[in-house]
């Protein structure tokens, strides 16, 4: 009888780092590791090394110093006696703005046109088609600059309103004014107002929360849940008697009676731009270069998100059409409940990235010289202060946590619309 | 039983269709006026067609070609058509073509950056067309980089050719040195000794070689560099170098090694998540903080550097599209042979995927492409660039359309014809059943 004994005991050996795949993958991430830390660590040394030859250490204290610049198109109250800071984050706000404002445009478009495009109007279908390759095909810089140019110099400008006999007239009955130097349009007033809560004193961050716009959302908000709570109550009544009550008038009635009774106790009224002395005054005022970024973002964007809508619908098939009406669904239910779910989870995670790519691309503001955060923090305070290391890199992280939280919400919202499957 | 019969015995001739179904007419009926909606659309599209054609043409064909400034053209105008207004002036770009196409590219040598264009084509034509073209042409497309760079630069043959030579040594290592020492070492050794060469023997053997034999064509600056040329050197040098960098972050983003992804996932979201101006910004302030003191290298090439690493994330994602295509069973197969991993990738996995990915890569490159004109806000002379320094002259002062309407035609007709190409490469590679 024999005894079976142990294996013999493996020794460790050096090479087996290499070509045991046990450790092999161990050694290779340590290699990496180590390679990156060299790279980063040289690069750093260069930097700080560079930077003690110029004699300019890194230091953030430049934007507690007073600005001195004007940002003139602005959400906000701002000096130019603020500090960088503030003009940091007006720019902030104003890269929001024109992707906010572009993102929904360019939705708008590239929606209509790329249905337009799959219409069996053939004429339609192809003035879409040349919609969009002449826009995917040129360079967004050159729509924008474009876009100025056309702002410049087709449009009147303010004094052609002026006088007995004016060249130029204000648009929709009076109140909208388009001139060369920007877009006036009517803003709302409160005759009755609540006032403004200021936040953050003196400080940079200072701002103001106005009243009457808290108390419209919270109308709105009040209004949308009760209607969620009839139609709650409508799908129960229908899953219990098979009878789905009528319930749109209760529906409308809820939106806009609250709405209607908040405006005239605030006293809401518009108010109009009007020509003063040599430029309009009163209104909301919107900058020639706003303008020209939103309208060239828009419209470009507008033409990849047409082809993704496109590609969208084509991707479902026509047997979803098909079964959708064998089962007695009417076409508009079919589109609302058939085809629509199935393609926006074809839609949406191009969409996101485009959305992303227009966010991006508002930084092409320099070009126009509107004063997003590329052109306040990256352009006017980085050539006044010299810090170019600092701006150019908090600039970067301003965008990346703008890009992030987009993707993060947008593949959220993904992640709600996807199909589960076992 | 009788022999009536109730039915017809014999067939009838075939009518023709009613003149209303067919031909121009019946084409009209059914695509253009198949109901009061589609007429009605119908009707505004032939309005808002007209109302732009009655606008672009005249002011196209009814234009000057021959005049030396902006005053001369509007003379022309009114002696001619009464008016200034609606008519374009074609004799800036009569007068500033090259300028536009080659920057301030020395006029007696645009020969070089035509040949350079003709021989990209030549050597990318067994890449794109592979079915049509010899493979024998992959010497070319091998050959190219270099002599890209000897053409387009000129100054002495040995900097390129040293720099192949590196390329050469490295190929010769790892081919013969695999069977002794093992393919892992072979590898180092040859990427080693190359690097060497490059870093320290390779500058006084060029220089020796050079004042030895001065064999060259005479060098030009890269601010020189401009124009649309600018444009298509930076797009294809981003996509051509960063096709490689962009496989190697792909198969590190795809990888199980958990610091080797985290790496490559970093790097690729952190590109792609701040904008090309921001990474302009790094190429024209920057770089030269980030490397040792002293060195200083021309705007061109930090340019170039940082769309490489722009274009390489957006490669890498592409890649990685076409790699996440690829069915589980072509890794299991490759496993199954025994291959290891990077046999597999070159012979089972690279293939397919790259193949399945041209149409991202063309697009990303129609991007890059488009993206060149950035350059512009950093101070360089690109088109969009020099169309404001023309502007800037007292000659051309005022004039935008025109130099507008020429800009966009040139992009229009390149990433035009490239997305074509893309459609056409899809329908062929469309091996899926019918």
């Amino acid at each position: 009888m024999t005894t079976l004994t142990d294996p013999p005991k493996e020794q460790f050996r050096l090479s087996m780092l290499l070509y045991d795949t046990r450790y092999r993958s161990a050694t290779i991430q340590v290699i990496a590791m180590l390679c990156f830390m060299l790279l980063a660590a040289w690069l750093i040394n260069n930097t700080a090394q560079n930077l003690a030859a110029l004699g300019k250490p890194i230091d953030f204290g430049f934007f507690s110093e007073p600005a001195s610049y004007d940002i003139n198109q602005r959400l906000l109250e701002y000096t130019s006696r603020d500090t960088h800071l503030r003009a940091a984050l007006m720019g902030l706000l104003n890269t929001l703005v024109v992707a906010v404002l572009g993102c929904i445009t360019a939705t708008i478009i590239g929606v209509f046109v790329g249905v337009l495009r799959l219409s069996s109007n053939w004429l339609v279908a192809r003035i879409m088609t040349v919609y969009v390759e002449m826009f995917r095909n040129v360079p967004v810089l050159l729509w924008i600059v474009l876009a100025m140019a056309i702002m410049i110099e087709s449009l009147p400008a303010p004094r052609a309103f002026r006088g007995e006999d004016p060249t130029a007239t204000m648009k929709l009955f009076d109140s909208v004014a388009i001139t060369n130097r920007g877009v006036y349009v009517p803003e709302f007033l409160f005759s009755r107002s609540l006032g403004n809560i200021h936040l953050f004193g003196d400080s940079s961050l200072r701002f103001d929360i106005s009243l009457d716009l808290m108390a419209v959302l919270v109308v709105l908000a009040l209004s949308i849940f009760a209607m969620r709570k009839v139609a709650a109550k409508a799908a129960a009544t229908q899953e219990a008697t098979g009878d789905r009550p009528k319930i749109w008038y209760i529906q409308l009635g809820l939106l806009f009676v609250p709405m209607a009774i908040l405006l005239t106790v605030l006293g809401c009224h518009f108010g109009y731009p009007e020509l003063k002395g040599f430029n309009f005054k009163g209104g909301t005022y919107m900058r020639n270069s706003l303008i020209a970024l939103w309208l060239a973002l828009s419209l470009y964007t507008a033409a990849f998100i047409a082809e993704i809508v496109r590609a969208g619908i084509l991707a479902i098939s026509k047997g979803q059409t098909e079964a959708a009406s064998a089962l007695g669904i009417r076409p508009g239910k079919t589109m609302r409940l058939v085809i629509l779910p199935q393609a926006l989870r074809v839609i949406i995670p191009p969409m996101i990235s485009n959305y992303l790519n227009l966010t991006k691309n508002s930084s092409l503001a320099i070009a126009v010289g509107y004063m997003d955060i590329t052109g306040t923090m990256g352009g006017i305070t980085m050539n006044q202060t010299g810090r170019e290391l600092e701006c150019v890199l908090l600039l970067m992280l301003a965008y990346l946590i703008i890009s992030l939280s987009i993707s993060a919400v947008m593949n959220w919202y993904n992640n709600s619309v996807k199909l589960v499957e076992r | 039983m009788s022999d009536v019969s109730f039915v017809r015995t014999e067939m009838l001739p075939e009518k023709a269709p009613p003149a209303s179904e067919v031909g121009v007419i019946g084409w009209a009926r059914h695509n253009l006026f198949s109901g009061w909606f589609n007429s009605a659309l119908t009707i505004v599209s032939i309005a808002a067609i007209y109302y732009v054609l009655s606008g672009v043409f005249p002011w196209v064909f009814q234009s000057v070609w021959n005049a030396d400034s902006l005053g001369e053209c509007r003379e022309i105008m009114k002696a001619t058509w009464g008016s200034t207004h609606g008519h374009a002036c074609w004799g800036v770009i009569n007068d500033r073509w090259e300028q536009l196409l080659f920057g301030f590219y020395p006029s007696e040598l645009y020969w070089r950056p035509i040949v350079s264009l003709i021989l990209l084509l030549a050597a990318l034509s067994p890449i794109l067309f592979a079915d049509r073209v010899s493979p024998k042409m992959l010497i070319l497309t091998t050959a190219y980089p270099f002599l890209m760079v000897f053409l387009m630069w000129g100054g002495t043959i040995w900097g390129p050719l040293s720099a192949a030579f590196g390329f050469v040594i490295a190929y010769l290592i790892i081919k013969y040195a695999t069977e002794a020492v093992g393919e892992l070492f072979a590898m180092i050794a040859g990427v080693a000794v190359a690097v060497i060469w490059w870093l320290l023997l390779s500058g006084p053997i060029v220089e020796a070689l050079s004042s030895a034999m001065p064999i060259g064509i005479e060098a030009v600056a890269s601010r020189k560099f401009g124009g649309f040329m600018l444009a298509i050197l930076l797009g294809v040098v981003a996509i051509g170098v960063s096709l490689p960098i962009g496989i190697v972050l792909a198969l590190g983003r795809q990888s199980d090694l958990l610091i080797v992804k985290a790496l490559c996932v970093g790097f690729i979201e952190f590109i792609r998540g701040v904008p090309l101006i921001t990474l302009l910004f790094v190429a024209s302030l920057l770089l030269n903080i980030f490397l040792p003191p002293g060195t200083n290298f021309d705007i061109i090439l930090r340019v170039m550097i940082m769309m490489t690493l722009f274009s390489a994330a957006y490669m890498a994602e592409v890649i990685r599209g076409g790699l996440a295509a690829l069915p589980r069973g072509q890794y299991e197969g490759a496993d199954s042979l025994g291959l290891d991993y990077w046999q597999a990738q070159r012979l089972i996995i690279m293939p397919q995927a790259l193949k399945i990915s041209i149409p991202g890569i063309v697009s990303t490159f129609i991007g890059i492409f488009k993206d060149t004109t950035l350059v512009s806000i950093i101070g360089l002379f690109d088109v969009i660039g020099l169309a404001s320094a023309i502007r800037a002259d007292t000659a051309w002062n005022g004039i935008y359309w025109e130099l507008f309407a020429f800009i966009a035609f040139l992009f229009f007709i390149v990433c035009f014809s490239m997305s074509r190409y893309s459609m056409y490469l899809e329908r062929k590679l469309q091996t899926g059943h019918h």
